[in-house]
């Protein structure tokens, strides 16, 4: 082990609760100078809380940190900074408007007197974005570059702090295979400067190539650390996924006949001003009373694809079916004519007005089905469709005029299902159907979406929650990096194999999964 | 759905306590409006006539009128700087159409022209030009996504030089009484403009509230994605508010010769400040998706009587400009801290 080297970073018996959830339970993690270390979990296991903690964003209830020697108190984010520790967020932090050297010295920018020293602070970033074999200008905005350069920016920014443990949030996310590779010979570079390293990531493949340790979070619990060199991928897998989970059979379905298919969706640029991953020749089927999981890590195309299936987004090359036909879809517009609803997938941005009433919210899209006299709005009719919806979802409101944003999360997203179900679909999608709700709620929403299927709705289930989509649905496709990876009945998933197919880079060792045909 | 419906208790409501805020924040301009009235009344007991109150009225049915429009546009979270020009631009066309370019317009009203219809051509004129100005810039700023700020800055000078063009800059002036009785006419007892108004605000209401475009245009103005992905076009209600606006900016145009029978390139110049505080003073949001026409009619009401009761107190018109000015940030920074207060909750 590392007993030779004393401890950068220690962090023993740390907890943190927030109202009803345990977010850390008795966590403990060791970085030593000079050492990658990977930081591994499922979504939820505790690993953005911890992060958050080590950079003083918020504090822990129980347990100690030490770095460099010395007991971390209560300090703000930027005296941590000071410290040493310096954080590479998942979510860019920088100003898009403000030039690439100015982002790199925010709040510390070198000075003469009380103005800004420009000349400094040019040859400053100049010198740490040569460093980095980044060919900018110090003075280009950052909206005008591209995710992996702002990536590297925001390592710069963390360089320039002279910082002794650098923190990165699933940096490659949003990165190309060779940007990845570029990425990884800076990091390794760091390595041999003597700083330390947390790398937190899905994708095991990477732990394999440039970390040197792991640890590994499940639910807020620690799990267990080791030598990358010494573990498998498959027992990586397994300690992330750990509990024995037995789910229930999926109820036998009738899988009906194929309502909606897309055939090598593809789109290589990335849309203007999103974080959007290409695609590289989607293929889906949709079928009648099936619930289809999508199952694949954040920025893996899952839900790309259904929003080119929506009409939400537009597409380079590939056909779109519909009940047999092939068809154009250019807006959402016209894929509810065919008979297609989503619930999107960021409920506040996407779905709701906030500022307007339940009724406002639920009805919008079938307006036209509730006139009287040809052009005003039948509220008798319209009060009758939103009861119906409040009883059958169990929608807790006072009435009807009540403004949406007060609603609580769940009650907020029967609210948006329930517009997508007064459209009578044929194929319905959610997206994260479950994201952000309590538990009641979430067995609810399942129960309803299976409901559906049972009446022949198409039903598309996206979520990162692997757990849900095994036993909520019928059959599972796993996605990556804008690919189809893998397809099985959901009776015969587990965690490991779907993980696998999630996280591993085609081509891999390991990758070789043989899916039992059906 | 059917499956998983039975009942299930209704969560205890909460302890309904009076919300000062919410309560002030919907009625609040509506008791200011009745409290200066109370106050003017006070200082002068004929402001509270019959006569006065219709002079009021008179007054500002011209702002009212387009502020309607302005409500669609501001709840798009949108706004037109362009009202006043087009304003004048239809005005100026439709005289010029009834009164004839250059060497051949008549001096004196011929009220023979048109077999007396001189007017309606000049209506017709008006709000069919004022449409297609407003579906213009509406068209231009959501296709090109130019900021409608910019767009109707742009087309604010564009239609006055246009005005400018057809009306070789002077005036045109004197209509035949069916004309200018849509100005000064009164109809059981009622001011022409007034019944207009009251029309506009009544019709801009019930679409509003009770018809899917209201909703509509509520939903883009709250939340835009959303809207367009409940399989709303987007840009076509974006487009329509615009051409809304132009076509009551029209009518406001016809309205405001027909008063002064005469058409002048200056008409409705500074108007869509005015017509903005209205709305804004009103109650509807500048951030779009939250507000009504009946706080707009409020507020249109309020600037009359203020400007009104200002004169009969015979406060010296510098300060009147002033303390409108106050009234309208005090209203927007209420507006504001309300918000802020229910969000906190």
């Amino acid at each position: 082990m590392n007993g030779d080297r004393p401890a950068l970073l220690k962090v023993s018996d740390v907890g943190k609760r927030f109202p009803g959830v345990i977010a850390l339970d008795k966590v403990s993690l060791t970085v030593v100078r000079g050492e990658v270390h990977a930081l591994l979990g499922e979504n939820g296991a505790g690993k953005s809380t911890l992060l958050k903690i080590l950079a003083g964003a918020q504090y822990q209830d129980s347990g100690t940190i030490e770095f460099d020697g010395k007991p971390l108190r209560h300090e703000l984010p930027y005296e941590r900074q000071r410290l040493g520790i310096a954080t590479v967020y998942q979510e860019f932090t920088l100003m898009p408007n403000l030039s690439v050297a100015e982002n790199i010295f925010i709040g510390r920018e070198p000075v003469r007197g009380k103005f800004i020293n420009w000349p400094t602070m040019l040859r400053e970033a100049k010198k740490v974005t040569d460093k980095l074999d980044l060919r900018v200008e110090p003075l280009t905005p950052v909206y005008a570059l591209s995710v992996a350069e702002q990536q590297m920016v925001e390592i710069a920014r963390a360089l320039t702090m002279n910082a002794k443990l650098i923190v990165l949030d699933e940096p490659t996310a949003a990165l190309s295979d060779p940007e990845v590779e570029k990425l990884h010979q800076i990091v390794r570079d760091l390595k041999k400067q003597g700083i330390g390293i947390i790398y937190v990531t899905h994708r095991l493949g990477e732990v394999k190539q440039v970390c040197d340790r792991f640890t590994v979070l499940r639910d807020g619990k620690y799990v267990g650390d080791a030598e990358v060199a010494d573990t498998s991928v498959d027992q990586i897998v397994r300690m992330m996924v750990g509990r024995d989970v037995n789910y229930l059979p999926g109820e036998p379905h009738q899988a009906g006949e194929v309502v909606a298919r897309v055939e090598s969706i593809t789109r290589v640029k990335r849309l203007p001003g999103s974080q959007s991953v290409p695609l590289r020749g989607m293929n889906l089927e949709i079928r009648k009373g099936e619930i289809l999981g999508l199952a694949g890590l954040m920025g893996a195309g899952r839900t790309e694809v259904v929003r080119v299936l929506f009409g939400a987004d537009p597409f380079d090359s590939g056909k779109v079916y519909f009940e047999g036909r092939e068809v154009t879809i250019k807006s959402p517009n016209e894929a509810i004519a065919l008979g297609i609803a989503l619930v999107p997938e960021d409920r506040k941005q996407q779905g709701l007005f906030l500022t307007q009433s339940i009724r406002q919210n639920l009805t919008l899209p079938s307006l036209a089905k509730l006139l009287m006299a040809y052009i005003f709005i039948d509220r008798r009719k319209e009060s009758i469709l939103i009861e119906s919806f409040r009883t059958a979802l169990h929608i807790h409101m006072a009435n009807q005029e009540i403004i949406i944003g007060t609603l609580s999360g769940g009650n907020q997203q029967k609210v948006i299902l329930a517009r997508c179900m007064a459209l009578k679909p044929k194929v319905l999608i959610v997206d994260e159907p479950t994201r952000g709700i309590d538990i009641g709620a979430k067995a609810e929403v399942h129960q309803l979406l299976r409901d559906l299927a049972k009446n022949g709705t198409a039903v598309v289930v996206i979520s990162s929650e692997l757990p849900e989509v095994i036993a909520h649905c019928d059959r599972i496709v796993t996605v990556k990096e804008g690919r189809v990876t893998g397809e099985m009945p959901a009776r015969e998933a587990t965690e490991e194999k779907l993980m696998k197919l999630m996280v591993l880079v085609p081509g891999e060792e390991h990758t070789h999964v043989k899916i039992p045909a059906t | 759905m059917a499956q998983t419906a039975t009942e299930k208790a209704v969560e205890p409501e909460k302890k309904q306590t009076f919300e000062w805020i919410g309560f002030l924040q919907k009625f609040g301009v509506f008791m200011f409006l009745i409290l200066l009235i109370l106050f003017f009344t006070s200082q002068n007991p004929r402001f509270i006539s019959i006569r006065n109150l219709f002079n009021i009225l008179t007054d500002v049915s011209i702002y009212g009128v387009m502020a309607v429009g302005m409500t669609l546009v501001i709840l798009t979270a949108g706004i037109d700087l362009s009202v006043g020009a087009i304003l004048a631009l239809c005005a100026m066309s439709g005289a010029a159409a009834v009164k004839g370019i250059g060497d051949t317009r008549s001096a004196t009203p011929d009220p023979h022209k048109f077999w007396g219809f001189s007017w309606l051509v000049a209506l017709l004129i008006c709000v069919g030009l004022g449409a297609l100005v407003g579906f213009i810039q509406g068209k231009v700023s959501s296709k090109f996504r130019i900021p409608p700020f910019i767009v109707t800055l742009g087309g604010m000078t564009v239609w006055r030089g246009a005005t400018l063009l057809i009306g070789e800059g002077s005036p045109i002036s004197g209509f035949d009484a069916g004309y200018t009785w849509w100005g000064n006419g009164s109809f059981f007892g009622a001011p022409v403009p007034v019944l207009v108004f009251f029309i506009v605000a009544v019709a801009g209401y019930i679409a509003l509230r009770y018809t899917p475009y209201g909703r509509q245009v509520y939903a883009v103005g709250g939340n835009p994605e959303a809207a367009r992905l409940c399989g709303l076009r987007v840009d076509r209600i974006l487009t329509s508010v615009y051409a809304i606006m132009g076509f009551l900016a029209g009518l406001a145009g016809f309205m405001q010769s027909a008063r002064l029978s005469s058409a002048e390139s200056t008409a409705g110049l500074g108007f869509e400040l005015t017509v903005i505080a209205a709305v804004v003073i009103g109650g509807t949001s500048l951030m779009g998706g939250i507000g009504g026409v009946a706080g707009t009619v409020v507020g249109t009401i309020l600037i009359g009587v203020l400007l009104n009761g200002l004169v009969i107190m015979n406060v010296n018109p510098y300060y009147q400009q002033i303390i409108i000015g106050v009234i309208i940030v005090l209203a927007v920074g209420f507006d504001t801290y309300a918000k802020s207060r229910r969000g906190q909750r």
